[in-house]
């Protein structure tokens, strides 16, 4: 009977090393952990039940059938990050590469039916070559059978992709369909075509970092939400992020006790907002005074930094957070911005994630860059995005709401909540100077006249109280007040509930 | 007394001067820049007004409108605080010719004083030690040896027209006086077409002493001890304190005796300063008489009890000093730190901007130490470019020196500045720098401890095992919390790891880490694997707190706490490290990361909106950090700062000011 027991133990120690330790060498020498460190990582100590452990590929083309590896390039199972169950699937790259083949996709899938049958997050960790060849339209299916189980579980759990290594051709697809991808720096990559075929194709000549680095990717491309050091603590940040999601779309928001006091009052917001108009102050100072303990998950924070999107907690609950920047292009909303709180404002309202919205936008940034590139379009999915929403919305105006750029900001108008003005907003179609060459325009030539009326017009119009006056917003807030006022906000809205007509889904622009 | 006064000064000064005429009930007046709009000192004073423009040339000091803010308001009287107008004869003279009155010494004190040469003559005449020198023209060699032989050596021989060096000679004997002589005659002909030569006593590692004086309007005069100032930078006082380490009661009497002696010659009716350079043999010569209130008078407060802000203001109102020369005793230690807004990492240059967090350590008295902090700024407030860049002056008393050296360090630890650079790693850096602590000082001691300029160092043995403690403390009451997020699954509690591998950056300090109680225990892992004695801290610390305060086995510890990914960044007597709190498991997948392999990300500053180039504010050859700012680029009516999003070298500038750019356009470039 003993040496039964020892067998299995002799095939688990076979499975665990994978492709071998010539392999794991080069891993580690390269900076990159093996699939099973990651995981260990990412997951709480002893919590990982790996499953398939000992699934082989049956391919026999090409001499396949005589170089077989138990897992086959893939570990999957499930764990807890702190205590919380937890679905993960990690290329093995030591094993042919990390290459997807029948049996590692079907490896893959049975894990993303488990995930959304289980009602938790699942998280998959890319460090491959992409299809195995030799299997040819066996492998290139089992890449349709991923999606197609991404887009089933879209907006049902929490998906997660995490870009470790080479991320190329069919692989990239499934990521591009979760909700998040982070990437690490200088040690991934991801295109759908590699630096060669680029350079057959339109000879021009790119390395793979130039390509598709982290580098592009959470700053020009967006395709990644956001970037770190290295393995370690990247998988230590992916844990970061799973403390402040739901595990599915109706559990509702994680909750921890907080260590700061929702009443506190912080005088310092008082002066943030600088005497002259034109000069930026930085957006993210409010919301780190705001959030429990100045602890802020930003997200594509390198990607159209004129707007912030991130989570944090208030009260130790999950909150979304949408803000413009003045730092960064005055806080305009153009295209890149419209697009990345449009995406991150469906996240959260698919998973009864409260958003609070912070406003200080001169309005849509003009120009033929920005409408060629069909600004309409990319700025009606925002708008689309917070008037679909139906969980709790609360907005605050610090400064300028001008234009439509004012109503697209989780306006009242269009399904907000609450909404509070502080008393240095201006709520106005367009500013002073704009305003009064169009309404005064038969005064154009006269200087004083001009003057005087740009002085009735910013007296009248650029100040929260017209607004006030007739409800648009629901209050004039003190500054020091902000995190009482939402905290507030929020409780008293955390059992709204609004009934939606029966739709097969949206259509949004896209 | 006065029902009501006027300060002529802004910043931790006019604060200071504010609180103890609260103190006395007299209402104060507050005038200010538009650039100090929402200043502490304008929120504290009873009354404010607006005089002018943010510079201070056009504002605080126009004497005019000090006196017009004075009419308006109705004070009858203004304290000047230190510098602006505070040693202006004409001030003193104005508001007197307006009916308001000084609270300073009077006109004539002023100008006896305010002349260099016309206060040494004053001086001498006062039989005051002056720096032994001869001051006629020296014929040739021999005169010279005669002359040095009189004065004693080493002696200085110096061009009279000369400075920056050029010309000066030290000479320690009669036949370096003789070579010297030729040598320094010779080089100040070439150098400035005058070969007149002086020489004077060379005072070999001076010291700054100070002695404080008080008169008033009735011919009284008494000195309140002496201050030391030699920590010094650039001529700036950076650290101070009372009594010096270097006097006994003797030579205190004696430089007591002199300055009173000064003072009372030139009818000196208010607090005052009687500086003098001493050397290490405890002579002391006379420099200068400053007639207003030093920036470093806390100290003095401290050791004697004296307000001198109240002794000002009641010698102006016409009281005779209660306080006579036998009241005057000194009591304990006092040190004073002065924080400054400029970065001790990059040759101090001046830093501005907005006090996104201001937390100095709290104000406190009790088992015979206090603490005061002197502070002019608060969270939220804007440091600008116009003024003098001290913000506060943290100044510790305790029965010893080394306990208010030990109290001062510990305070600097506590002082959480975000949002602007400062100068507080600095500081306390010389708070626990040896030769400080054994009081040998010199004025050249910033200079010759660091040569190099001051650098950020790695923390090493004790301190370095202190920070690890913290920051696994720190991390297990985190690590508690995040066990009790909901949603968790039955059944199986998550386990607790003990052994931690603590990394400040790179290095690595293995402990063991346990709760008892509310305490934590920590025992360092010996080189054998052994665990070490137990190590207890207590610490009510909570995430978002900045400052971990608490002990270590009973002795009272200040660490800064800064989140970072998956860490924290601690700060504790000027080493500053981000400590990463890992598991076994993690650490050992930690030890193969790559360091240092940088992606490149671009060389080029590019535009990131068509606009008009405001400023740059850099130049080329320019060596700038992550942060700084690059360009300053207007669009949409609003100012883009550009900073740079990396360390680096500008290489060249492509756009000027003024420039209209479209977007992508190069501004400039890196090395």
């Amino acid at each position: 009977m003993k040496h039964i027991l020892e067998a299995l133990d002799d095939r688990r120690a076979a499975a665990k090393l994978g492709g071998g330790e010539k392999r794991i060498d080069a891993q580690h020498n390269r900076g990159r952990l093996t699939a099973r460190e990651r995981i260990d990582l990412l997951l709480d100590k002893h919590s990982f039940e790996e499953m398939d452990m000992f699934v082989q590929h049956r391919s026999t083309e090409f001499g396949m059938e005589n170089s077989k590896i138990p897992g086959d390039g893939v570990v999957t199972g499930w764990g807890t990050v702190n205590g919380r169950k937890t679905f993960v699937f990690a290329k093995d790259f030591t094993v042919f590469g990390g290459s997807l083949s029948e049996t590692h996709a079907a490896k893959i899938t049975k894990i993303q039916d488990m995930a959304l049958k289980a009602r938790a997050p699942i998280i998959g960790l890319y460090d491959a070559g992409g299809a195995r060849i030799q299997e040819g339209v066996a492998a290139l299916a089992g890449y349709s059978y991923v999606f197609r189980r991404v887009v089933q579980a879209s907006g049902v759990i929490p998906q997660i992709s995490v870009i470790m290594g080479p991320c190329a051709g069919g692989d990239v697809y499934a990521p591009a369909m979760t909700d998040f991808i982070f990437m690490v720096k200088n040690t991934s990559y991801m295109f759908v075509t590699g630096p060669d075929v680029v350079k057959t194709v339109t000879n021009e000549v790119v390395t793979a970092e130039e390509l598709g680095g982290a580098s592009i990717h959470a700053t020009r491309s967006s395709i990644a939400d956001g970037a770190f050091e290295n393995d370690v603590e990247t998988l230590l940040q992916m844990r970061r992020l799973l403390d402040f999601l739901p595990s599915n779309s109706t559990d509702g928001v994680p909750e921890w006790p907080s260590f700061d006091d929702i009443e506190r009052e912080d005088f310092s917001l008082d002066t943030l907002i600088p005497d002259n108009p034109n000069k930026p102050y930085d957006m993210k100072e409010l919301i780190l005074k705001v959030v429990d303990e100045g602890d802020f998950f930003e997200l594509s924070e390198s990607f159209a930094k004129n707007i912030v999107t991130g989570f944090g907690r208030i009260a130790g609950r999950t909150v979304g957070f949408v803000a413009n920047q003045p730092m960064v292009l005055a806080g305009v909303l153009d295209s890149d911005a419209s697009r990345k709180a449009a995406r991150f404002v469906r996240f959260c309202d698919a998973f009864n994630i409260p958003i609070v919205t912070f406003v200080d936008v001169p309005g849509f940034l003009p120009g033929t860059a920005q409408e060629y590139g069909g600004l309409i379009k990319h700025g009606a999915k925002l708008l689309f995005a917070f008037s679909q929403c139906t969980v709790p919305l609360v907005t605050v105006i610090t400064r300028k709401a001008y234009g439509g750029a004012f109503d697209v900001m989780a306006s009242k108008e269009i399904g907000a909540d609450i909404n509070y003005a502080w008393p240095t907003a201006q709520i106005a179609v367009m500013g002073a100077k704009g305003a009064v060459e169009i309404i005064f325009r038969q005064d154009i030539g006269d200087a004083d006249k001009i003057a005087a009326r740009t002085k009735e017009y910013e007296d009248r119009f650029l100040s929260p109280f017209i607004a006030a006056e007739r409800g648009y917003i629901d209050d004039v807030i003190m500054p020091h007040a902000t995190r009482r006022r939402i905290a507030r906000a929020l409780a008293m809205l955390r059992d709204k509930h609004v009934e939606v007509p029966f739709k097969k889904h949206d259509n949004m622009p896209l | 007394m006065f029902k009501r006064i006027l300060i002529a000064n802004r910043g931790e000064i006019a604060c200071r001067v504010i609180k103890t005429a609260r103190r006395m009930g007299i209402e104060t007046v507050a005038v200010y820049s538009e650039a100090d709009r929402d200043a502490l000192h304008v929120e504290m004073a009873d009354h404010a007004v607006l005089i002018g423009p943010p510079a201070a040339s056009e504002s605080y000091l126009v004497i005019e409108k000090i006196i017009a803010a004075c009419k308006q308001t109705g004070a009858e009287a203004v304290h000047p605080g230190y510098g602006f107008l505070s040693e202006r004869e004409a001030f003193a003279v104005a508001l007197a010719e307006a009916g308001i009155v000084f609270i300073g010494p009077n006109p004539g004190a002023i100008a006896a004083m305010g002349d260099k040469i016309e206060s040494k003559k004053a001086a001498a005449a006062a039989n005051v030690s002056t720096v032994p020198g001869h001051l006629g023209v020296i014929t040739d060699g021999k005169h010279a040896i005669k002359i040095a032989d009189e004065i004693g050596y080493p002696v200085m021989i110096k061009a009279s027209a000369g400075g920056g060096g050029k010309g000066m000679r030290i000479a320690y004997s009669t036949s370096e006086v003789e070579e010297g002589f030729g040598l320094a005659t010779a080089e100040a002909k070439s150098s400035f077409g005058d070969d007149r030569i002086f020489i004077e006593k060379f005072i070999v590692d001076p010291r700054h002493i100070e002695i404080q004086v008080l008169g008033d309007k009735h011919g009284n005069v008494i000195y309140l001890g002496e201050r030391e100032c030699s920590i010094q930078r650039r001529n700036q006082k950076v650290i101070e304190e009372a009594p010096s380490p270097l006097l006994d009661e003797a030579t205190r009497r004696k430089m007591g005796d002199q300055a009173v002696a000064l003072a009372k010659a030139v009818h000196y009716d208010s607090a005052g300063t009687v500086e003098f350079v001493a050397g290490q043999d405890k002579s002391f010569y006379f420099l200068e008489m400053n007639t207003r209130l030093q920036v470093e008078h806390p100290v003095t407060e401290m050791v004697t009890g004296v307000d001198l802000v109240e002794q000002m203001i009641r010698v102006a109102a016409g009281e005779k000093l209660s306080i006579a020369q036998k009241d005057v005793t000194l009591k304990g230690w006092a040190v004073e730190s002065r924080v400054y807004a400029e970065d001790p990492f990059r040759n101090f240059l001046p830093s501005i901007g907005r006090l996104v967090k201001y937390r100095p350590p709290a104000e406190s008295s009790s088992d015979g130490i206090t603490v005061r902090n002197d502070t002019g700024v608060q969270e939220g407030g804007e440091i600008a470019i116009y003024y003098d860049p001290m913000i506060a002056k943290l100044v510790t008393h305790a029965p010893s020196r080394a306990a208010a050296i030990e109290a001062q360090a510990h305070a600097l630890d506590s002082f959480y500045i975000d949002g602007i650079r400062h100068n507080i790693p600095f500081l306390s850096a010389l708070m626990t720098h040896p030769r400080w602590r054994e009081g040998n000082l010199s004025t050249g001691f910033i200079a010759e401890e660091f040569p190099q300029g001051f650098a950020a160092r790695e923390p090493e043995g004790d301190i370095a095992r202190r920070i690890a403690a913290v920051g696994a403390a720190i991390d297990r009451v985190i690590g508690e919390r995040k066990r009790k997020i909901s949603g968790q699954m039955i059944g199986r509690a998550v386990i607790r790891e003990r052994r931690r591998s603590v990394w400040l950056e790179r290095a690595e300090i293995p402990l063991d880490v346990t709760r008892e109680g509310e305490d934590f225990v920590v025992r360092f892992v010996g080189a054998d694997g052994a665990l070490g004695q137990p190590h207890l801290l207590v610490s009510p610390w909570m995430p978002g707190d900045p400052v971990w305060q608490g002990t270590i086995d009973g002795y009272p510890i200040a660490v800064q706490v800064r989140p970072i990914p998956n860490g924290v960044r601690l700060a504790h007597q000027g080493y500053e490290v981000a400590v990463n709190v890992f598991t076994e498991r993690e650490a050992s997948s930690a030890r193969w990361m790559l360091v240092g392999n940088k992606a490149d990300t671009g060389k080029k500053v590019l535009c990131p909106m068509p606009g008009l180039v405001v400023s740059i504010a850099v130049t080329e050859g320019q060596e700038v950090k992550t942060g700084e700012t690059l360009a300053v680029v207007e669009a949409m009516k609003m100012q883009n700062v550009l900073r740079a999003e990396r360390d680096g070298t500008v290489k060249k500038i492509h756009a000027t000011a003024g420039a209209t750019l479209a977007v992508d356009a190069v501004i400039l470039e890196f090395a």
